[in-house]
C-alpha cells in the first residue's frame, strides 16, 4: 500500500500519555474514579451460513461519566459490533459489560442508540411522537410529560417548526437530529451512536458534529460514538480507542480533548491525524519484510 | 474578442476575475407557488377514474344500441333503471345487506385466524413452518372447490359460505402480512427493542405499523378473494332459509329472463366492489401508509 511509504518508523508509538503531550492532563495522574462502563474481556462473535466469525477478541474498555469516547477503526474492526453489544443486542462470547456494575443484559432504553441509518425512526409517528416514543414504550413517562419533554429537546435540535411532520418529510440531516433528539430524550445512561453523520453529506455532517458538541456542553451526557473518520473521532471525543481489524482488537487509547472543529486545520491535529492514519495503515506484523519491534 | 476556440487544448483555461456579491432577501417572486388549474385537476385520482368509468359506459351503451337486442345485452340505462327500481322496491337493499353480513362474518374471522398464524410465524421457527406448510396447500385450492365438503359439513346455511369464506380470506392475508413483517428493516427492529418493547407491545407498536403496507394488501386481496366467492357460492346454492343474497339474485332473475336485472346485479356487485376498493381501502390507506410516506 502506498500509504504504508508515509509511516514514520521515528514516531513512538509507546503507550499513553506520552504520545500526547497536553499541558493540562498529563502533569498529575490524579486518582480515577470507578468507571460508568466497562467493557472486560469481551469477546463478539456472528454467525454466518458457513462459518461462525470473531469480530472483537478480548476487548478491555473504561469509559468514564460525561466521556465523549470514540471508538475508531477501519470497518471489519467490529467497532458497530461492539456498540451493539454494549446495546444488548449481541451478547458476549466471552467477557462482560457492566454499566454501573451491573452487568448489561438486552436492550434498554438506558442505552439508546442512534444508528446510521435513516429508517431507525418509525414512520408513522411525527416528530414529536417520535421522540416521546421511547418515554411512552417504557413508560418512562406519562403522555403528557413525553410529550413536554419531546417539545424541549426538539426544541435543543432545532425542530420545533416540523414537530408534527413526518420523518419521510425532512431532511437526512434533520432524521439524524430528531434520532438524537429521541435519545437524550430518554436521558440514557450512555448515550450510543452508530457512525451517525456517515450517511450525510459533508456540510451537514460539520454541522452536525458542531451541534452534538454544543448539546454536549449542555448537558455532560456520556457519548459512546462509533466512527471511521480520524478527524470526525479527535473533533467529537474527548478519548479515542484504536480498533484494529479481523479480530477487531484494541491497538492504542489517545487523548483528543484538546481538538474541536476550531482546530481542524493547527500543526497539532495535523500531527495527531497523521499518527492515528500511521496506526491505522501500519502493515501486519509479519506480513511485511519490516518486522514489528 | 474572438470566440474562444477548443482548439488547442494544451492551452491551460484562463484566469478569470473573481467577484463577491452579498445576496438581498429575494423578494422578486414567491418561491412557491400553487399549481395551474389543468395540473391541479389532472392530480385528482376520482377525477381521471370518473373519466374511465364514464367511457366504459358510453362504449357500454353505445355497443347495446347497436347490438339491440334487450334479452343479450341491455343497454347501460336499462340497467340503470333496473337498479332504480331494485333498490326502490326494497328488494336490492335487503339483498346486499343479506351478502355483506354473511361476508363481514367471514372476512372478521379470517383475518383474526391470519394474525394469529403469522404471529405465530414471526415468534417461533415450527410456526413459520406450519403457516409456509399450510398457505403452500390451501392457497392454490379454489374456495369454490370446497363448497361441496362445506355444504356436507354445514350444510345448506350460513355456516358453508363463512366457512369457505375464511378459506378464501385466511392465506393471502396471512402470506402478505407475514411478508410484511419480514420486510421489516433491522434497524427499526433493533429500534424497537432499544426501547424496551418487547412480546407482543413489539408486534403491535412496532411490527404491524412497520408492516402495514404489506397488510393493506393482503387485507386487499383477502376482500377481493371473499367477494367474488361469496357471489358464486350464492350462485350455486344462495337460498339459506329463503334468504338469498346477491349471488342469489343475479341466479333467480337469470332463470326467469330478467336480462335487465341480472345486469343491475353483476353491476351493483361491481359497484360495491369499487367503494370498497376506492373508499374504505383509498381511505385506510391515506390516512396511514400515505401519510407516513412508506407507500406512494
Amino acid at each position: 500500500m502506498t500509504l504504508t511509504a508515509l509511516h514514520d518508523i521515528s514516531a513512538p508509538l509507546a503507550p499513553e500519555p506520552t504520545v500526547y503531550d497536553y499541558s493540562e492532563a498529563a502533569s498529575s495522574p490524579r486518582e480515577l474514579p470507578a468507571p460508568l462502563l466497562r467493557l472486560a474481556g469481551v469477546s463478539l462473535e456472528y454467525r454466518t451460513p458457513a462459518r461462525v466469525v470473531r469480530a472483537a477478541h478480548r476487548i478491555d474498555l473504561d469509559i468514564y461519566q460525561a466521556d465523549r469516547f470514540v471508538l475508531l477503526g477501519p470497518s471489519g474492526c467490529g467497532k458497530s459490533t461492539l456498540l451493539k453489544a454494549v446495546a444488548g443486542f449481541i451478547p458476549p462470547v466471552e467477557g462482560t459489560i457492566t454499566l454501573d456494575g451491573v452487568p448489561v443484559r438486552g436492550p434498554g432504553p438506558d442505552r439508546i442508540v442512534v444508528f446510521q441509518e435513516f429508517d431507525q425512526l418509525p414512520p408513522w409517528k411525527t416528530v414529536l411522537q417520535n421522540v416521546a416514543f421511547p418515554l411512552r414504550a417504557s413508560s418512562l413517562l406519562s403522555r403528557r410529560a413525553a410529550h413536554q419533554r419531546a417539545r424541549h429537546y426538539i426544541d435543543k435540535v432545532g425542530l420545533t417548526p416540523f414537530a408534527d411532520s413526518y420523518p419521510h418529510q425532512l431532511s437526512g440531516g434533520m432524521k439524524q437530529r430528531v434520532a438524537i433528539a429521541r435519545a437524550l430524550a430518554t436521558q440514557p445512561r450512555v448515550l450510543l451512536m452508530d457512525e451517525p453523520f456517515a450517511a450525510l453529506d459533508a456540510l451537514t455532517r460539520r454541522k452536525m458534529q458542531e451541534e452534538l458538541l454544543a448539546l454536549w456542553e449542555d448537558s455532560h451526557f456520556t457519548l459512546l460514538f462509533v466512527t471511521h473518520s480520524i478527524e470526525e473521532a479527535l473533533v467529537v471525543g474527548n478519548r479515542v480507542a484504536l480498533l484494529s481489524p479481523h479480530p477487531g482488537r484494541v491497538r492504542s487509547e489517545v487523548n483528543s480533548h484538546a481538538f474541536s472543529l476550531t482546530s481542524l486545520g493547527s500543526p497539532d491535529f495535523q500531527a495527531a491525524v497523521r499518527r492515528l492514519h500511521d496506526r491505522l495503515f501500519e502493515p501486519e506484523p509479519g506480513t511485511s519484510e519490516r518486522a514489528a519491534p | 474578442m474572438t470566440l474562444p476556440v477548443a482548439a488547442d487544448a494544451r492551452l491551460p483555461p484562463p484566469i478569470r476575475p473573481e467577484y463577491d456579491r452579498p445576496l438581498p432577501p429575494f423578494i422578486e417572486a414567491p418561491v412557491t407557488r400553487a399549481l395551474p388549474l389543468t395540473a391541479w385537476l389532472w392530480q385528482q385520482g376520482w377525477l381521471r377514474k370518473g373519466l374511465i368509468l364514464a367511457l366504459l359506459a358510453a362504449a357500454w351503451e353505445a355497443l347495446a344500441r347497436f347490438q339491440n337486442n334487450d334479452l343479450l345485452l341491455p343497454s347501460f340505462t336499462a340497467t340503470l333503471s333496473a337498479l332504480a327500481d331494485g333498490f326502490a322496491d326494497g328488494e336490492l337493499v335487503e339483498r346486499v345487506r343479506i351478502s355483506l353480513a354473511v361476508l363481514a362474518q367471514g372476512y372478521l374471522i379470517g383475518a383474526v385466524l391470519a394474525f394469529g398464524l403469522t404471529t405465530l410465524a414471526v415468534s417461533t421457527q415450527f410456526g413459520r413452518d406450519l403457516l409456509s406448510t399450510l398457505t403452500a396447500m390451501f392457497n392454490p385450492l379454489p374456495a369454490i372447490a370446497l363448497l361441496p365438503l362445506a355444504l356436507l359439513w354445514f350444510g345448506l346455511g350460513n355456516g358453508s359460505l363463512v366457512f369457505v369464506l375464511v378459506h378464501a380470506v385466511l392465506w393471502p392475508l396471512a402470506l402478505n402480512t407475514f411478508a410484511g413483517f419480514q420486510g421489516v428493516p433491522e434497524t427499526l427492529r433493533m429500534a424497537g427493542r432499544n426501547y424496551g418493547l418487547t412480546g407482543l407491545s413489539y408486534v403491535w407498536q412496532v411490527l404491524i405499523p412497520a408492516a402495514l403496507p404489506a397488510i393493506l394488501s393482503g387485507l386487499k386481496i383477502g376482500w377481493a378473494f371473499a367477494w367474488r366467492t361469496l357471489i358464486a357460492a350464492e350462485l350455486v346454492f344462495g337460498a339459506a332459509s329463503g334468504k338469498g343474497g346477491l349471488g342469489w339474485y343475479i341466479y333467480q332473475n337469470r332463470n326467469e329472463l330478467y336480462t335487465d336485472r341480472v345486469f343491475a346485479g353483476l353491476l351493483l356487485v361491481i359497484l360495491i366492489g369499487l367503494i370498497v376498493e376506492n373508499v374504505v381501502f383509498a381511505t385506510l390507506e391515506r390516512v396511514t401508509v400515505r401519510r407516513w410516506g412508506v407507500v406512494r
